[in-house]
């Protein structure tokens, strides 16, 4: 480091953000806690301290996580009140190394990346733990305001630099570029010149008018200038050296006017076909490069794309700071868009492409990629709406957070599961997210109601929201898009898409497969729950889906037909449901007016039966089950009568036993009077014949 | 509008119809400063309309960083910028003007041969 002239800066405000994630709202707080600033290097370092701090809005205790995509933005709050500590700091000069490694280091926060320089050291934020970055920061970037741009840039497009927009013909450079500005202008108070080579200043107006962007009270309130430039081949003759000096006067005059600190060109190789001298436009074009960043003003350019190179007019080679493409491709007949960025010197980026959506809210970019598998799981359960259906899961139904997939043939009942899902999910005062494919929102309606389910109060209170599109409604981009922003905005707690197969056009299993894996990614991050129903082709497995996503499936129930006895039944099967004790019976599953209902099947001699063979082979059990309780009856009847007789005679044996027994004790008496009186008689007569005493004493002894 | 008796004998302006040549050429070189193609071109056009348009032209050489807003009104992109304003339809020549003969054919001054 350069000789230093150290001085001590203190933020006084630091710079606070509310991030609202799912049903948790966390507090962003960032300050520059101490920075020691030498004012006279290029190179500044100081310390910032972010604190993440969970505030609980709802019941459930969870370790706080912030989303990956948020700490872009903690990174850019950082690094503008660093910014505003050290103005005078030249940021731009300062090295981009660094600035690389700082990134780096944050981006080792986001996932596990490769360390970062050692001299780099950071914390691992966690509940209350402070994340202490330190950094020596380099380039400062321009949020753009567009929904996610901001995330892949990790913090906007660079500051003071010229960044080229390109793309095919209707792909969204010119709305792009358009809305970088707006956004500037009204969000980050940064007035911009936007410079039309194609449009007039009247049909730009009008065009984003449809976007909600008021380009008239912006250009009136001063926030913005339009300037549409002329360029008409047929009305100029070249004779002799020129140069742009008149585009720059223009230019000049524009960005002075307002104080303006975004400049738009689009597109500036119009000039190619207007002015002879490619070579003297190609020198030209780069001075004015050149000069744009001499003026510190943050530039869009946008370019046609061109054969085999970025632009036509190969622009990149003036412009290389920052290139982005657009691409509209059209694949099954339906298109998509998609968003790359090409390069972006000194800062690390995104890299993937990624999706982007034009609708009334303008552009946004959706970063949906796979992420890594890290997502917090939840060990609440949450029911079916089917209590049968809940005791066969472990008696507690699905896991919440986790992906469900009810697979089965046409008419077997797959919408009407889903249904009660909905439906007891708007009873626990949970949002749903219904996405259909293949019937209206009314439709859906009125066919529930048949079965006894009512989505009319919920999307009352809104706590439903149905959405219906046809799969060729756009590319799968273009759906993922737009659930992922759907989902963002509605923050249910169930998803329901019903069927997914439909996405499947053609041989784009893959797409479709790599879409929903993505989707499934993000649903889980989210901790939502999601129901996917699949239609599987009459003859084909039922354990094999369409779209082959059936290791992403936690639970899986199957729905098969049972064609018997002239009937077609229902049946419903659990394939898999991970981490829980589940039924492995099938169980017969009847639509009824009021509901799903589930029943045992009939497993008898006669295998498996369903629907009205059950009936009758359940009637016949109960006949034959009468008969053998009436015969159990009979010998019951038989027992005690021959009980009755054996009692009888037993009493008549004993009754004559007892006189017998009478006779007996009576002569036994009688004999015995008889030889008491002999002995008497012997006694006396002793008496009478003077017995000696010998013979008196012996006498008892013979008794 | 002014019409010019003034006929001309010159060679070149013999084969323009009637009425262009009689008209009044209104003519504007818009320029940056005194750049050395701004000198250059104000030197041309000078010589250029002395030789064919003596007597009925009117030139204004406007230094747009001097006036740097009439550059958006005047649709200017290069400079040095040479418009002529009548007779109509507008005519832009864009360069230093040294190619005499390029000046002319914009302003139709000569027909090509």
């Amino acid at each position: 480091m350069a000789p230093v002239d150290h001085a001590r800066y203190c933020c006084a405000t630091p710079v606070t953000a509310n991030i609202l994630q799912g049903n948790r709202k966390f507090l962003i707080k960032v300050k520059a806690a101490a920075g020691r600033v030498p004012r006279t290097s290029s190179c500044v370092r100081f310390r910032t301290e972010t604190t993440c701090k969970q505030e609980e809005s709802s019941k459930i205790r969870e370790r706080p996580q912030l989303p990956d995509h948020y700490r872009s933005v903690i990174w850019q709050a950082a690094w503008n009140s660093a910014a505003r500590l050290a103005p005078n700091a030249d940021h731009e000069t300062s090295t981009g190394g660094s600035y690389i490694g700082a990134i780096a280091n944050l981006m080792k926060l986001h996932r596990e990346a490769p360390p970062a320089q050692p001299r780099l050291r950071s914390q691992r934020a966690s509940a209350t733990k402070k994340v202490i970055v330190k950094h020596l920061p380099a380039l400062r970037k321009a949020l753009t305001g567009i929904q996610g741009l901001d995330e892949i840039t990790g913090g906007g497009l660079p500051k003071g630099r010229p960044t080229l927009v390109c793309g095919s013909a209707g792909c969204g450079k010119t709305l792009l570029a358009m809305e970088f500005l707006v956004r500037g202008a009204t969000q980050f108070d940064e007035p911009g010149v936007f410079m039309a080579f194609e449009e007039t200043t009247k049909d730009l107006a009008q065009n984003v008018t449809s976007l909600g962007f008021d380009l008239n009270s912006l250009v009136a309130r001063k926030k913005m200038v339009l300037d549409f430039v002329l360029v008409e081949h047929n009305e100029t003759e070249a004779a002799g050296e020129y140069d742009l000096e008149g585009l720059f006067i223009r230019l000049g005059v524009a960005i002075d006017s307002i104080g303006a600190k975004r400049v738009v060109l689009d597109t500036i190789e119009t000039l190619f076909a207007g002015l002879p001298n490619p070579a003297v436009l190609r020198a030209e074009l780069g001075r004015l490069f050149r000069w744009l960043k001499g003026k510190g003003v943050t530039a869009v350019i946008t370019g046609e794309r061109g054969e085999g190179s970025l632009t036509r007019q190969g622009l990149e080679e003036y412009v290389s700071d920052c290139v982005i493409m657009l691409d509209h491709r059209v694949s099954e007949q339906s298109s998509s868009r998609r968003l790359r960025i090409v390069k972006y010197r000194g800062s690390t980026h995104g890299t993937n492409e990624y999706p982007f959506l034009i609708d009334e809210d303008g552009i946004s970019v959706l970063p949906v990629t796979s992420l890594a598998l890290e997502h917090a799981t939840s060990n609440a359960r949450i029911s079916t709406g089917i209590p049968r259906l809940d005791a066969m899961l472990g008696s507690k139904g699905y896991y919440r957070g986790s992906s469900v997939m009810i697979s089965g043939t046409a008419g077997t009942g797959k919408s009407s599961l889903a249904a009660h899902f909905a439906d007891a999910a708007c009873r626990r005062g949970e949002r749903v997210l219904y996405f259909s494919f293949e019937e209206s929102p009314m439709q859906i309606m009125r066919n529930m109601r048949s079965i006894g389910i009512d989505f009319q109060p919920w999307v009352k209170k809104g706590l439903l929201q149905i959405h219906a599109n046809r799969p060729t409604f756009g590319g799968l981009e273009t759906h993922l898009a737009m659930k992922h922003k759907l989902i963002s905005k509605f923050k249910p707690r169930v998803v329901i898409l019903d069927p997914l197969n439909s996405l499947i056009a053609g041989d784009n299993v893959t797409e479709v497969q790599s879409m929903f894996t993505r989707l499934l990614d993000f649903l889980k991050t989210s901790r939502v729950t999601g129901l996917f129903t699949t239609l599987v082709s009459n003859g084909g497995s039922v354990e094999q889906s369409d779209v082959s996503i059936s290791s992403l499936i936690d639970t899986w129930l199957v729905l098969r037909d049972i064609d018997t006895g002239g009937e077609r039944n229902r049946g419903l099967s659990i394939l898999k449901s991970r981490g829980m004790a589940h039924s492995n019976q099938i169980r017969e599953f009847l639509l009824t007016d009021h509901g799903v209902e589930l029943r045992d099947v009939y497993v008898g001699a006669s295998g498996v039966l369903t629907g009205s063979a059950r009936l009758t082979q359940e009637a016949q059990d109960q006949a034959l089950q009468m008969l053998h309780a009436q015969e159990i009856e009979r010998r019951q009847l038989d027992l005690k009568s021959k009980r009755q007789a054996l009692e009888a005679q037993i009493s008549a044996l004993r009754a004559s036993f007892e006189v017998q027994q009478n006779e007996s004790l009576r002569i036994t008496g009688q004999e015995q009077a008889q030889g008491a009186q002999l002995a008497q008689g012997r006694v006396n007569m002793g008496l009478s014949r003077n017995q000696d005493e010998a013979q008196k004493n012996r006498r008892p002894k013979s008794k | 509008m002014k019409a010019e008796p003034t006929r001309s004998t010159r060679p070149k302006a013999k084969s323009l119809p009637r009425q262009r040549a009689s008209k009044r050429y209104i003519l504007k070189l818009y320029i940056a400063g005194q750049s050395p193609k701004s000198v250059n071109a104000i030197a041309n056009i000078n010589r250029i309309c002395e030789e064919n348009l003596k007597g009925r032209y009117e030139l204004e050489v406007i230094d747009l960083y001097q006036q740097p807003h009439l550059a958006q009104r005047a649709q200017i992109i290069a400079l040095p910028t040479l418009t002529r304003k009548l007779p109509a339809p507008l005519r832009r020549i864009i360069g230093d003007l040294s190619n005499t003969q390029r000046v002319l054919e914009g302003l139709d001054l000569q027909v090509m041969p």
